[in-house]
């Protein structure tokens, strides 16, 4: 440890997946994290990993299924209209209960949108995203660093509850260089899974990876029983970064490179005199709620920064119960705001207000 | 004719198909292939959406069961994540050459090496009759209600003559299991594509001529002569593909 390197984001993420021991990498070409999949396909055969570019993310991602399903580490990488045709699989890997990893480095929507950043995939990560009961563990990162940390806590948290984890980042990060210091390289593990179907070797009864079940009672049964788990995910994996919110009348919530802007712009309204901090969900699911409830006995409003039309501003509504105000602070379509826009935002809620 | 044991890789669970059904002939003919080449610890199947869905209740191998279409994809990662073991997919007409079309020429074209048990009963069984991208011209369902006209809907997918025009795949054959000689044909057909995945030998696929009693509205036998009067001049059976036999030439 402690030997810093300079990378790109979407290359740490790469990195960071072999090291975390991912053998299997499946993927379809998108800007902008292309970068993934070739520093995939450079490193993975030198390693006896695969690598393997599919027909289509469908294809991609239904490969990841049925990695999965013998119970080994396994991702794909994609950016937003990649990641929409992802959705029937990833619904299906949930509905089996099986973990993956799935990186979305989002570019702007919707349609073909853009190429530029944005963080407007947050309603179709954090809410399912496909059809069915079911959400995703979804991790924010908002720095190279974080790109490769996260990766390999995706995976640990997907394996622990089985069940698909996304790294939801955002093309600047996946284009951005920054040092970033890397875990010491993990040997894949191949321990047995009691689910995995691994071949029987007519020692044991079969397994099956499956989804289907005809019997609503059975079905609802699953899905009771799903939720529980997502239920203990929610009381001790939420994970989040406060900033200045010790004595802060008032609190930005931001994730990704919008909370990077963002901690500028609370510097800067702390240097007027302006009370303000900063809460940075690291996990979008589980949402920081009871960060953010908290933060709302102490703070008087809040102002929710984001790449999209406002999607995380609902769930800081429904943390803080409408409690006090929450302004938007948005820009979309791949524009990102600068740290003077967010001051200015900060300054309209405050009203002035020292 | 086939003797009447059950084979040891298939489960006790009694089938739900249809009476005349010949997707249970075929289940049959893959679990013989399977009992054979002592492949039973080491087979993983990949079930389809259609009629076979619950097919990973009927093997007693590991069993995964896919989205429509996906099962080659999803053969793809359980191949290259377990190498050592025998992979292969049962699908439908609709879930192989409808909705899963890229899926199957991908896998093709990549010679991955797995195993593909291609059931075509120019129907969509498990939905209720609706057309098939493999149902005849002037063929009656739910959504051709007066034969397909080949003028709108286009014509009939060859799945065998078409994948043999693209280089990747090593074993493409059309087997039937209309009456008896045909049946213990298909048997050593569905064997040899299974025996070629043992050797390492890339992309192994067997369509197998089917029929679907209840959605083509004839009784059992009925659709028997169907399918030898009707579907087996339209797709010819025979091996259309075999690199196998190729290389004991060279
Ligand atoms: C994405 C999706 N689209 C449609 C369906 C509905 N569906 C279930 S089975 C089926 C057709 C199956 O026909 P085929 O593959 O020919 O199999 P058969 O039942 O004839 O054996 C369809 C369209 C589905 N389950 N999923
Ligand atoms: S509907 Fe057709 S394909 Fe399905 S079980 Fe009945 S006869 Fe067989
Ligand atoms: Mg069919």
């Amino acid at each position: 440890m402690g030997n810093k390197v300079l990378m790109k984001g979407n290359e740490a993420i790469a990195e960071a997946a072999i090291r975390a021991g991912c053998r299997h990498y499946f993927g379809y070409p998108i800007t902008p994290q292309t970068e993934v999949a070739a520093y995939m396909a450079k490193r993975m055969p030198k390693i006896g990993g695969v690598f393997l570019q599919a027909e289509s993310e469908i294809a991609a991602i239904n490969m990841v299924y049925g990695v999965a399903g013998t119970g080994r580490r396994v991702m794909t990488s994609s950016s937003s209209p990649g990641v929409s045709l992802k959705q029937e699989g990833i619904s299906y890997i949930a509905g089996s209960d099986l973990p993956c990893l799935i990186v979305d480095v989002q570019r702007g929507g919707p349609g073909l949108g853009g190429i530029q950043p944005s963080q407007s995939d947050y309603f179709q990560a954090t809410k399912g995203g496909g059809h069915g009961d079911y959400h995703l563990i979804v991790l924010a990162p908002s720095s190279v660093q974080e790109m490769a940390d996260l990766t390999a806590l995706a995976f640990e948290l997907a394996e622990k509850y089985r069940m698909p984890a996304m790294l939801l980042a955002d093309g600047t990060i996946g284009q951005m260089m920054e040092p970033v210091e890397l875990a010491e390289p993990q040997e894949p593990k191949f321990e047995e899974k009691p689910w995995a179907v691994t071949g029987t070797k007519c020692k044991r009864e079969h397994h099956i990876v499956n989804s289907l079940y005809l019997a609503p009672d059975e079905l609802e049964k699953k899905n009771f029983e799903r939720y529980e788990r997502y239920h203990t995910i929610e009381q001790t994996e939420a994970r989040y970064e406060s900033f200045m919110m010790d004595d802060a009348e008032y609190c930005v919530v931001a994730f990704g490179i919008a909370a990077r802007v963002s901690k500028n712009a609370v510097v800067a309204a702390r240097k007027k005199g302006i009370k303000v901090g900063l809460i940075r969900p690291i996990t979008l699911w589980p949402f920081p709620k009871a960060a953010l409830e908290k933060a709302a006995a102490q703070v008087k409003g809040f102002l929710s920064v984001e790449l999209s039309m406002g999607q995380m501003i609902e769930d800081v509504r429904l943390a803080t119960h409408d409690a006090r105000k929450v302004e938007l602070c948005c820009r979309t379509g791949g524009m990102i705001m600068s740290p003077d826009e967010v001051l200015a935002a900060i300054e309209k809620l405050t009203g002035g207000e020292k | 004719m086939v003797v009447f044991e059950k084979p040891k890789s298939l489960t006790q669970k009694e089938f739900h198909y249809c009476p005349g059904c010949t997707h249970g002939i075929i289940h049959r003919l893959v679990a013989e292939a399977i009992d054979t080449l002592g492949i039973e610890g080491s087979a993983i199947g990949v079930a389809p959406v259609g009629c076979a869905v619950m097919a990973y209740d009927y093997f007693t191998c590991d069993m995964v069961e896919a989205a429509h279409g996906r099962a080659p994809a999803v053969a793809t990662g359980i191949k290259r994540s377990l190498p050592e073991c025998v992979v292969f997919t049962y699908q439908g007409d609709g879930d192989l050459a409808s909705i899963g079309m890229a899926e199957t020429v991908h896998a093709a074209t990549r010679n991955e090496n797995i195993t593909v048990i291609f059931v075509n009963n120019a129907i969509y069984g498990m939905t209720g009759g609706q057309m098939a991208p493999t149902s005849l011209p002037g063929q009656v369902t739910q959504t051709s209600p007066y034969g397909r006209d080949v003028k709108t809907a286009g014509y009939p997918v060859k799945v065998a003559e078409l994948l043999s025009a693209l280089d990747g795949p090593s074993y493409i054959a059309r087997v039937a299991v209309n009456n008896v000689k045909h049946v213990l044909e298909a048997k050593k057909v569905i064997q040899k594509a299974f025996e070629n995945q043992i050797r390492g030998k890339g992309f192994s696929l067997v369509e197998v001529v089917s029929a679907c009693p209840t959605n083509w509205g004839m009784t059992p036998q009925k659709a028997l002569d169907w399918v030898e009067e009707k579907m087996i001049p339209y797709y010819p059976l025979g091996v259309f593909r075999d690199k196998t036999a190729e290389e004991v030439q060279a």
